[in-house]
C-alpha cells in the first residue's frame, strides 16, 4: 500500500513539560497499525527544551524525529505547520496521527491541505479493511457512527478523539535522530502572546463528592433553583456542560469537560445533558453516574451506571422528595 | 473592517432522536427543525460587534440548498450588510475539504480583512473547513477563539486549550478566526429588521459561477449506524414516583445519603 515504507507517523503533544495524554493514545495505535502493515511506528517531537519528552516516548516507537529550536518553543499550529510540512514530504510516511485536540483542531486541517492528502478528523477507530484505511466518526453529537473512506492517495492524514483508544505502555526502543529545524523563527503573522490561566471560583467541583451537573435540558435559566435544591438534598454542588457557561447561566469553573475541569465524584448526575464527548471526557471516571434524559439514544446513556429515560422536569421534584424521605 | 462571516444551516441533534434514512448514508430530516450552526451564530454575533465598534460590512456565505436562505436571512435581520448562498446544486456529498474549497473560491474575489466561521459544525463534527479554508487563502488562522481584540492589521486574540487554559496570539490580518461557542451573547432580530431583511437579495452562485465544477472529495461517508451499545446504564423503568423511589434506594444503599 502507498507511502515509502508504509510508515506511521504519530506527533507526540506536549505543552509546559507536560506530555498530552492523546500522544500514548496515538503511539499506542499507531504501533497496532504498524504491527497490521509489517512497519514502523515513528514519534514526531518538536520543541525546545524537551529532551524528558523524548526520554519518555523512545521506548514507544521504532523512531523518533526530534526537531530543536526555540521558535518551537510554545506548540504553534503555524509553526508546527512549517515543520511538519517539510518532514513528511522528505519522509512520506503512509499515515500521519495527530490528537483531535486544541493543536490538533488548528494543525492538521491546514497541514493536509498543503501537503494535497485526504484528512478524517475526530476519529473514534481506524480499520485496515481490506488495504484500505477506513475511519470510524461519530457525527451527530455522537448519535450515530460514520463509517468514512479516504479518496486513493499516498498517504492520509487522521486525527484521533481523545479518550477513544486505549493507551498502553511500549517496549521498542526507538532510534532517535536530530531533524534540524526549517524553521529560524516564530513566523511572525502568528506569535505566541502568554497563557492566560483559568480563573479560580467560589466553589471546587473537583474536590466535592456528590456532583448534579445540568446541560441544555434545563431550558431555561430559572430553572436552575430547582437543580439547586435536589443539590442541596444530596449535599453536592451544582455543575454544568458547555451550553450552560455559553449562555452565562453558571461560571466557567462550574463546567465539566475537556475545556472545563475533569471530576471524579462518588456520585454524578447528568441532568438533561445529552453526553457529547467533550463532557464525557471530563466525568466518565466518577464512582456511580446517573443520567436523566428524555432522549433513549443520548450518549450519556452509555457511560452512565443508572439512567431515567423521562422529563427531567418530571423526575426532579419527586426524586428530591424521596431523597429527603429517606434521609428522614 | 470588511468580515465576511461563513455559516451552516443544520438540524437540530442535541436533543432529537436521530435515525438514519434508507440510502444508509444520511439522517431522516423531516422530523428535525433546523437552524443556524451554534457557534456560526457566535461567529455571525462577533462579526456584527466588530462592525459596530469599527464600522465597515458584514458578508454572509453559506453553501447550500434554497432552504437556507431563511438561515441567512436571520442574520441580514441581525445585522450582515449582504448575503452569498453558493448552491449545492450538482455537488453532491461534499466533506469538510470540499466545502473549503467552494468557498475559497467564492471568498477570493472579495475584499475582506477578516474571515469568521463557527469551530464546529453539530452534525458532521468535521472542525476543519475554517483552518482549511485560510490555508486555501494563503490567510493565518487561529481555532476555538474566546476573544478577538483588532489593532492596526492585527488582532490580539485568545483560544481555547484543555483543562480552562487559554492562550494568548498575535496575528496578522487579514485573517481567519474559527470561533467558539460563549464569545459573546448572539442577539436576537427584532420583527422590524426581520422583515426589512425579507426584501434583501441574497446573490445566489452556482459551481460554473465560482469556477469550481467538482469539488474535491477526499473522504465519503460509507455509512451511518447506531453507536455499538457497551455497557448501558441500567434504566430504571415507571413512572417519576417509581423511578425516584428507585433512585433514591440506590443512594442510600450506596451511602451516598
Amino acid at each position: 500500500m502507498g507511502g515509502e515504507m508504509g510508515k506511521i507517523f504519530t506527533l507526540v503533544e506536549h505543552r509546559r513539560g507536560q506530555i498530552h495524554d492523546i500522544s500514548f493514545e496515538l503511539l499506542t495505535k499507531g504501533r497496532d497499525l504498524a504491527a497490521q502493515l509489517n512497519s514502523e511506528v515513528v514519534a514526531l517531537v518538536l520543541g525546545h527544551g524537551t529532551e524528558e519528552v523524548v526520554e519518555r516516548v523512545k521506548g514507544e516507537a521504532h523512531q523518533v524525529l526530534w526537531v530543536k529550536g526555540e521558535s518551537l518553543k510554545e506548540p504553534n499550529a503555524e509553526a508546527y505547520q512549517i515543520v511538519l510540512s517539510h518532514i513528511l514530504k522528505e519522509y512520506n510516511p503512509f499515515l500521519t496521527l495527530i490528537g483531535h485536540t486544541a493543536l490538533g483542531m488548528d494543525l492538521a486541517p491546514p497541514l493536509a491541505a498543503s501537503l494535497d492528502i485526504p484528512l478524517a478528523t475526530d476519529c473514534v477507530g481506524i480499520e485496515l479493511e481490506d488495504k484500505r484505511v477506513i475511519t470510524i466518526r461519530q457525527p451527530y453529537n455522537g448519535k450515530l457512527n460514520a463509517r468514512v473512506s479516504f479518496a486513493d492517495a499516498p498517504a492520509f492524514m487522521i486525527t484521533l478523539r481523545q479518550g477513544s483508544f486505549p493507551s498502553e505502555e511500549g517496549n521498542l526502543t526507538g532510534k532517535v535522530v536530530d531533524i534540524p529545524s526549517p524553521l529560524e523563527k516564530e513566523p511572525d503573522y502568528r506569535r505566541f502572546v502568554e497563557y492566560i490561566e483559568a480563573a479560580v471560583g467560589e466553589v471546587d467541583i473537583t474536590q466535592a463528592d456528590v456532583i448534579i451537573a445540568v446541560g441544555r435540558g434545563i431550558k431555561e435559566k430559572e430553572n436552575l433553583a430547582l437543580l439547586e435544591d435536589l443539590a442541596d438534598s444530596l449535599g453536592g454542588v451544582l455543575a454544568c456542560s458547555r451550553p450552560i457557561v455559553d449562555e452565562g447561566w453558571l461560571s466557567k469553573d462550574r463546567q465539566v469537560g475537556s475545556s472545563g475541569k475533569t471530576v471524579k465524584p462518588k456520585l454524578y448526575m447528568a441532568i438533561g445533558i445529552s453526553g457529547a464527548f467533550q463532557h464525557i471526557t471530563g466525568m466518565k471516571n466518577a464512582d456511580t453516574i446517573v443520567a436523566i434524559n428524555k432522549d433513549p439514544n443520548a450518549p450519556i446513556f452509555n457511560v452512565a451506571h443508572y439512567g431515567i429515560v423521562d422529563d427531567l422536569f418530571k423526575v426532579v421534584p419527586v426524586l428530591k422528595k424521596k431523597i429527603l424521605e429517606l434521609k428522614g | 473592517m470588511d468580515i465576511v462571516v461563513c455559516i451552516k444551516r443544520v438540524p437540530e441533534t442535541a436533543e432529537a432522536e436521530i435515525k438514519v434514512d434508507s440510502s444508509g448514508k444520511d439522517i431522516l430530516k423531516e422530523r428535525l427543525t433546523f437552524d443556524i450552526n451554534e457557534s456560526d451564530n457566535y461567529a455571525l454575533e462577533e462579526a456584527i460587534l466588530l462592525k459596530e465598534k469599527r464600522g465597515g460590512t458584514v458578508t454572509l456565505i453559506s453553501v447550500g440548498p434554497p432552504e437556507c436562505e431563511d438561515t441567512i436571512r436571520m442574520g441580514l435581520a441581525k445585522g450582515a450588510d449582504q448575503a452569498i448562498r453558493v448552491s449545492n446544486e450538482g455537488f453532491g456529498e461534499l466533506d469538510g475539504f470540499a466545502t473549503a474549497e467552494i468557498l475559497k473560491n467564492t471568498i477570493q474575489d472579495l475584499s475582506y480583512d477578516l474571515i469568521l466561521t463557527g469551530c464546529m459544525a453539530t452534525d458532521d463534527g468535521y472542525s476543519q473547513v475554517g483552518p482549511t479554508l485560510a490555508e486555501l487563502l494563503g490567510i493565518p488562522h487561529a481555532v476555538l477563539v474566546t476573544k478577538v481584540d483588532l489593532q492596526d492589521g492585527n488582532a490580539r486574540v485568545e483560544r481555547e486549550l484543555e483543562g480552562g487554559l487559554l492562550e494568548a496570539l498575535e496575528i496578522k490580518l487579514p485573517a481567519l478566526f474559527a470561533i467558539q461557542t460563549g464569545i459573546n451573547e448572539p442577539r436576537y432580530a427584532s420583527l422590524i429588521a426581520i422583515r426589512r431583511a425579507a426584501a434583501k437579495e441574497i446573490k445566489v452562485l452556482n459551481a460554473q459561477a465560482i469556477g469550481l465544477e467538482r469539488p474535491t472529495l477526499r473522504t465519503r461517508v460509507e455509512n451511518l449506524f447506531p453507536p455499538p451499545v457497551g455497557k448501558r446504564a441500567e434504566i430504571l423503568k415507571g413512572g417519576a414516583e417509581e423511578t425516584s423511589k428507585r433512585l433514591a434506594q440506590i443512594y442510600k444503599s450506596k451511602g451516598i445519603i
